[in-house]
């Protein structure tokens, strides 16, 4: 299969488009493998596509119980960032950022990685010294960050209300202007292609039904598609972890699955260029390049397997964004969407070897899990291939709960909904 | 010029009521009643806007909420709004619309050479290229993509209209003010039901308008009126025009959308513009009718080419006619219909063409008597024109190959298609109703309700007037047993001379003689046949991927007018049946809503509630600056004239150890705790020990959470044997409350203990500084100040004047200090009274800035040491712990983890610089990060820079010389690390 | 969402606060077992489908409230007080 570039578009159009090739296999199942992945999503497929590229992985199958990127890849807010607050989430992040730079390249795809900033506002002095504890902590990281003064702020971006006379006006923020957003379902579409190319079997409509073991060590799987035997199997299917877990005998995880809100507004001409997140309540804007206005909110705050949300959180999300800009006011939501989030005790993923022989898990990313694709794949092969963990993810790790070793990035403690 | 007005004026409009507007700056005029689509198709107006990708011409292609083209941008100014369909939009006197997506003008674009480029612009081209170099050439690329792309301008103004929001709570809810909403609506009226009837335009009737049949011997229209008359009256009835539902939510919880002011230039008398109803409802009847539905073949998006059904509800309710020359293209025989009674209105039908070979004797005799010439067993292969339709053609149609034989050319000016229509399940979708297909109409209809609502008339499939009317008798009856009221399960409503059913011949993909013509399916995001074509080819066939990759049916119209082809065509392509390919789930709002109607009214100033202590206003005229915490506005500084910031909390702050001072700290939490057992409750909820309190005294505590790091801190005031009263910090007090109330409820029964909140119930001062005991003896009655009566930690009753007080001996500032709480309402009474008492002695009001500055001198804990991630251990609090059995999070602290030696644990900072530290440094030594600095302060009594930091093995460091940084700045300061308290370690001030 | 308080009557979700799974066992006050603890702090088993949790009806009289509810269909089936006043409760229509 020959790349993609804009001679191949050319190409391909005097040919009347009718020799594009599937951008990826649709095999059926081999009855054994060395590593298989549950869960064509971004992580799973960029785990499958690290393994075979990086660490020489052959043999390996990625089985999806749906349609590829179905879930929270294609149903996020596409915000990529590593301004994070704790050593390790920062690394890993900016890490990940990094990856995402050479993204495109690398898988020959057009993830349309935008770096155009994320800003964060503050509006007390209080929150103004958390966010400075921060962005010091991303310098002396080797990430990018940089405080802005509310003057800065209005001068930056146009529509932004930054007068004193409102509930929380402004005082300044923190930006990140190598942060931005991407074309979410390009990542899966990309990584399944680039993957797939590397000779990974991406299965689709195949749910896990079960997990065969040998004692406690996993040594295979049914599926709707039969049986398939595994010299490892990693899990990496964000809100159906529980679930996907209960079936290997893991009853119980530091983990809930809610269920998180995005919209986008009617396609408009360039309005805001740059990501802006309140600071006084969960909301979180930019603007595709396509033209809607995306917006992210808080999750519901209970437990849900739904992927739809409810109208109090849809009349938050539209107070905020109307009050941080007025002029938005008049401009038509278009579309809402949920997806399940895997809520983690602390806020901060799990990228492991375990909790069962055989058996790898890759989950609790909470609302990061877009923006780590690149490194969570890159990290999930590397403990996979190599039975420990990459420096990256030696943090992330399951057992960090019971040792006291918590990655609290808010500090709000085991209150899955408050992360 | 193509539409014009017909002599019979239409029934929606009043021609005596002449009302003028502007469209791209060319003056018209239109009747009251009419849309700006019917006003501007009168005035032979066909090219409304540009199309998103290709900008090719487009037209209007519907009278209805489902348009695809006729995108406009309305009004200018502040209430400037892109993306308003022309079809719905009332006229009003004086409006002004706007083309967009097009430069310079509507009529000559330059951005059509996309047209020229579509063999380039191919479904998911952009994912195939601009890599280039890497992300300098994608961000040079994307620039020009981003301008290219959207389709109105948003403006930068503030919108000045308000919004409103309402609440209903309903048996039942009725949406489609059609004959089955109507219908429905009016049989449960009868029996007594609570209902709310929504209807999204502002004319009742729906379809009616349309149908030529009798209901109970009336014309289909009046017997509509009647009933909306009767419901009108009927005072359990709420009924709502204009009213737009959007979401449908669980429970049976329903968003709606009532334009209340849009129909005119602007809201008046203080009407809101819109007002969101949220409605609550026993049962929920979806009666909101189909959409017609197109055919897809080549050139089906030049203007002129357009549905037939809406062509004729543009003559029956507005009186226009959509063109000269009109050819109606149909595959079943409802399109016969609409040609009929076109022909008779007098609009110049010209040829019917239907792939079908064989008519109905009756509709073959109407048409023969109508002189339109038919052409069975025909195709329209092509239709064919720049800005507008100039002629189209047609071919015998066989089954296997599609067309056949030669082609005739039959000019035109619109060509109408009548496809079937699709019933509108959106909203039962939103909830996860699953669809069931309906063979017979090539579409899908509700299946099995999710929640409790029951679908009737067209929404339902039942797409003829009789099953219609059946069809909503039966919702009835199904609702009134599921309320319990009695109801005639056979009312009487005769059906004569109805339209016919439209059965559509299914036509999918007519095939083209040109290979690279457009075909489109979805008009308003440019998705052709080819498009989907190209999608299945690359693996994009799930009807998942097909949508995300082509984007197809993710336009503003949800795909209303184009779903069904494109599942249709799919199926066919990939050998499976419709229901097999699937379809997709329609997402909340069903309609696009505007931000400001959800937002409503909790915007700006109140977007949150804001809570003040009775000082409130006394603060602000004292010069306070206030800040938020916790929700509460709180006096940062008071500022003199001329003064900065630091110079007034330095000035506060030596008042208070040199003199005396006074702090607000209402918005402390404060719970009350009673029961025998209430001593034993403190004792597991603290780290420290209340067993042993006296009555009368006070005592600090410190709260874990389960987790075994710091929680919140406060004090805890023995009121009596059985009764304590404790504080929390302002930004944990609802948090700490529910906890108390969850061990108690949950876990702790067996102990008899009662929490309330008290927050709300007393405004609260410190007085604070070596003279502060003589300011409160001098005023305070009933009590003893003496040392012994009134000793540190102890807490009393007193009086001043007429006004109870409570005080406490504690000090935050480290200074002789006094805790006041008195009853709420007394609380700006007896500040007032205190600052007159302490005027002689100069007592200074102080804020949270010098409150700070006290007690980082003091090495107190604050939010910042408590950020959720600390340890006793941490902060050196240990010790108050070290004696104690179990309390919350005595297990858990003991992880290894909060265990470590290595962990970072609090010292205290001074500076050799000038400048003050600031919070949020990082901590280095030898270029090593050891932590960060969480507090810091100019300390006026000591004339230092100062800071409290979180250091790694801190104790280790005292004595030693760091460097602490802060990058963002680029600043770097010498520090020497000391115990964290910097001032008074003896604590001799607390008698001063 | 609607939950029906067995006090107050039924109000809208906004009212009440989520605690969280209810299944969970508090280890006793003197129970010093890291384990146990660490089960009830942290583990979950975060169910696809019917799942007890608690709520406390925060806006209102303030009762913590043990909830069945699908985490799928956010059908709600029943609603109990918690502590002396268990089995007041009813199903949530």
């Amino acid at each position: 299969m020959s790349d993609y570039s804009a001679f191949s578009l050319l190409k391909n159009a005097f040919s009347g488009h009718r020799n594009w090739k599937s951008a990826w296999r649709k095999p059926e199942p081999r009855e054994n493998y060395e590593v298989v992945i549950i869960g064509g999503g971004g992580h799973g497929l960029a785990t499958a596509y690290y393994l075979a590229k990086i660490y020489g992985v052959r043999n390996i199958a990625v089985l999806e119980k749906g349609n590829l990127g179905g879930g929270n890849v294609g149903r996020n807010t596409t915000i990529v960032r590593s301004n994070y607050l704790l050593p390790a989430n920062i690394r890993f992040y900016e890490y990940s950022m990094k990856l995402w730079e050479g993204l495109s390249r690398e898988i020959n795809y057009n993830v349309m990685f935008s770096q155009r900033g994320v800003l964060n506002l503050a509006h007390t002095p209080g929150q103004l010294d958390e966010y400075a504890r921060r962005g010091n902590a991303m310098l002396m990281e080797g990430a990018d960050a940089e405080l802005l003064s509310r003057e800065e702020i209005s001068r930056r971006i146009p529509g932004l209300y930054t007068g004193q006379d409102t509930r929380f006006p402004i005082l300044g923020g923190l930006n990140q202007p190598r942060a931005g957003t991407a074309r979410h379902d390009a990542i899966a579409w990309g990584y399944a292609r680039a993957a797939d190319r590397q000779g990974v079997d991406i299965i689709e409509n195949c749910e896990v039904i079960g997990f065969i073991k040998d004692g406690d060590t996993v040594t295979g799987l049914n599926t709707t598609r039969g049986e398939i035997s595994a010299a490892k199997v990693g899990v990496s299917v964000a809100g159906s972890t529980s679930n996907v877990m209960k079936l290997a005998g893991i009853d119980k995880l530091p983990i809930e699955s809610h269920v998180l809100q995005a919209f986008v507004t009617e396609p408009l001409k360039p309005l805001i260029d740059t990501v802006v997140t309140f600071g006084a309540g969960h909301l979180y804007i930019s603007q595709s390049d396509k033209g809607g206005l995306v917006f992210g909110g808080d999750v519901d705050g209970y437990n849900s397997y739904a992927q739809r949300g409810n109208l109090p959180i849809f009349e938050h999300v539209a107070a905020a964004a109307v009050t941080m800009f007025p002029n938005l006011s008049r401009l038509r939501l278009l579309r809402n969407w949920g997806g399940i989030v895997d809520m983690s005790m602390d806020g901060s993923p799990i990228i492991c070897k375990g909790p069962l022989p055989g058996l790898y898990l890759n989950a609790g990313w909470c609302y990061g899990g877009f923006k780590a694709t690149p490194a969570a794949g890159h990290c999930f092969a590397h403990t996979i291939a190599k039975d420990e963990p990459h420096e990256l993810n030696s943090k992330y790790t399951l057992d960090r709960f019971f040792n006291g070793n918590e990655l609290d990035e808010n500090g709000t403690g085991p209150i899955p909904a408050l992360h | 010029m193509s539409g014009y007005r017909l002599k019979d004026s239409g029934i929606y409009i009043d021609t005596a009521q002449e009302l003028r507007f502007e469209f791209d700056g060319k003056k018209y005029v239109g009747y009251q009643g009419d849309t700006l689509a019917s006003a501007l198709l009168a005035n032979g107006v066909t090219l409304f806007a540009r199309s998103f990708k290709y900008h090719r011409p487009r037209g209007v292609y519907t009278a209805g909420p489902e348009e695809p083209n006729a995108l406009v941008s309305l009004r200018t100014g502040d209430r400037h709004e892109p993306n308003c369909h022309a079809t719905t939009v009332e006229l009003y006197d004086g409006l002004v619309a706007r083309s967009q997506n097009a430069w310079p003008s509507l009529n000559t674009d330059f951005m059509a050479v996309n047209q020229f480029f579509a063999p380039l612009l191919i479904a998911g081209f952009y994912y195939k290229t601009f890599m280039g170099t890497g992300q300098k050439f994608w961000h040079f690329c994307e620039h020009f993509i981003r301008r290219a792309a959207g389709m109105g301008q948003g403006g930068l103004s503030a919108d000045p209209d308000k919004y409103e929001k309402t609440n209903h709570f309903t048996d039942v809810f009725i949406i489609g003010g059609g004959p089955a909403g109507l219908l429905a609506a009016d049989t449960l009226a009868k029996i007594g039901a609570k209902i709310t009837l929504v209807e999204e335009s502002n004319n009742w009737g729906g379809s009616l308008s349309e149908e030529e049949g009798l209901i109970n011997g009336e014309p289909a229209l009046y017997w509509a009126n009647n009933v909306v008359k009767i419901l009108t009256k009927n005072e359990k009835v709420t009924v709502l025009p204009r009213t737009t539902v959007y979401g449908y939510f669980d429970d049976n919880t329903l968003g709606a959308i009532e334009r209340v002011s849009d129909h005119k230039q602007m809201p008046k008398n203080n009407e809101p513009r819109q007002r969101h109803h949220k409605i609550f409802a026993k049962r929920v009847i979806i009666a909101t009718g189909s959409v017609e539905r197109p055919i897809v073949f080549e050139g089906n998006d030049i203007p002129g080419v357009m549905l037939a059904n809406s062509a004729l509800r543009y003559a029956k309710r507005y009186g226009v006619a959509v063109g000269n020359k009109v050819v109606v293209f149909t595959n079943n025989d409802d399109g016969y219909h609409s040609a009929i009674e076109l022909k008779k209105m007098g609009v110049n039908i010209i040829a019917m063409v239907d792939p079908r070979s064989t008519l109905d004797p009756e509709l073959k005799t109407q048409i023969e008597e109508q002189n339109i010439e038919h052409h069975p067993g025909c195709m329209v292969t092509s239709a064919k024109g720049g800005k507008s339709l100039n002629h189209v053609n047609i071919a015998h149609f066989s089954r296997d190959s599609g067309s056949s034989g030669s082609l005739q050319r039959i000019n035109a000016d619109v060509l109408l298609i009548a496809g079937g229509y699709t019933p509108t399940i959106n909203l039962c979708s939103q909830i996860g109703t699953k669809a069931d297909f309906v063979e017979e109409i090539q579409s899908f209809v509700p299946g099995e309700s999710t929640q409790p609502f029951v679908a009737c008339g067209a929404a339902k499939g039942q797409l003829d007037l009789e099953s219609t009317l059946c069809g909503a008798v039966e919702a009835a009856v199904q609702t009134a047993k599921y309320l319990n009221l009695d109801i005639d399960t056979h009312p009487s409503i005769k059906v004569e001379k109805a339209n016919r059913k439209a059965i559509p011949f299914p036509l999918t993909d007519i095939p083209s003689t040109n290979s690279s013509a457009k075909k489109f399916i979805d008009l308003q995001h440019d998705v052709t046949v080819n498009d989907l074509k190209i999608a299945h080819r690359e693996g994009f066939s799930s009807v998942e991927h097909l949508k995300r990759y082509t984007t197809m049916g993710m336009a503003a119209d949800q795909g209303k007018t184009s779903n069904m082809n494109a599942l249709a065509l799919i199926a066919k392509e990939r050998g499976i049946s419709i229901p097999e390919a699937g379809t997709t789930s329609f997402r909340v709002p069903s309609k696009p809503v505007a931000l400001g109607a959800l937002a409503g009214r909790d915007v700006g100033n109140h977007y949150h509630a804001l809570r003040r202590t009775p000082v409130h206003e006394w603060h602000i005229k004292n010069g306070a600056e206030m800040v938020d915490t916790g929700g509460w506005h709180r006096p940062r500084v008071y500022k003199k004239a001329g003064e900065s910031l630091f110079e007034a909390y330095s000035r506060e702050a030596k008042a208070v150890r040199n003199n005396v001072g006074i702090v607000d700290v209402t918005s402390l939490g404060k719970i009350d705790v009673q029961g025998p057992d209430a001593a034993e409750f403190l004792d597991r909820v603290y780290a420290n020990s209340f067993q042993k309190l006296p009555v009368g005294k006070a005592k600090y505590g410190i709260m874990l959470r389960d987790d075994g790091y710091i929680f919140d801190d406060g004090t805890v005031w023995r009121l009596g044997e059985t009764q304590f009263l404790m504080t929390t910090t302002t930004v944990n007090a609802a948090r700490v409350l529910s906890e108390l109330e969850r061990l108690l409820s949950l876990y702790w029964p067996e102990l008899k203990v009662h929490v309330s909140s008290q927050s709300d119930q007393w405004a609260g001062m410190a007085v604070a500084g070596p003279k502060s005991r003589s300011v409160l003896e001098s005023i305070i009655t009933d009590m003893s100040f003496s040392e012994e009566d009134c000793p540190v930690m102890s807490v009393r009753k007193g009086r001043i004047g007429k006004w109870p007080v409570m005080v406490a001996r504690l000090s935050f500032s480290g200074e002789r200090a006094y805790e006041i709480l008195t009853p709420r309402n007394y609380g700006l009474d007896v500040w007032e009274a205190i600052m007159d008492a302490g005027k002689p002695f100069g007592i200074t009001p102080y804020g949270t800035e010098s409150m700070g500055a006290l007690r980082i001198e003091k090495g107190h804990i604050g939010g910042p040491e408590m950020d959720g991630r600390t340890t006793l251990g941490d902060v050196g609090m240990e010790r108050l712990s070290s004696k104690k059995g179990s309390y919350i999070g005595s297990v858990l602290k003991n992880r290894h983890g909060l265990k470590s030696d290595d962990r970072k644990t609090m010292v205290g900072l001074i500076s050799d610089g000038i400048k003050p530290l600031r919070p949020g440094s990082v901590v280095l030594k030898n270029n090593e990060i050891v932590g960060h600095v969480t507090s810091a302060t100019f300390s006026p009594i000591l004339d230092k820079n100062i800071a409290l930091a979180l250091v790694r093995k801190g104790k280790k460091h005292i004595g030693e010389n760091l460097q602490v940084v802060f990058p963002l700045k680029d600043e770097a300061y010498n520090v020497r690390v000391v115990d964290p308290c910097f001032y008074d370690a003896e604590g001799k001030q607390l008698y001063a | 969402m609607k939950i029906k308080c067995p006090i107050c009557g039924k109000r809208e979700a906004s009212e009440y606060t989520y605690i969280g799974d209810a299944t969970v066992k508090r280890p006793d006050v003197n129970n010093t077992d890291e384990q146990s603890w660490f089960e009830y702090v942290f583990q979950r088993r975060n169910p696809r489908g019917d799942h007890e949790e608690h709520w406390q009806h925060t806006a209102a009289c303030r009762s913590i409230l043990k909830v069945k509810r699908n985490t799928v269909t956010h059908k709600i089936s029943s609603v109990d007080l918690e502590g002396p006043w268990q089995g007041q409760g009813e199903e949530n229509n």
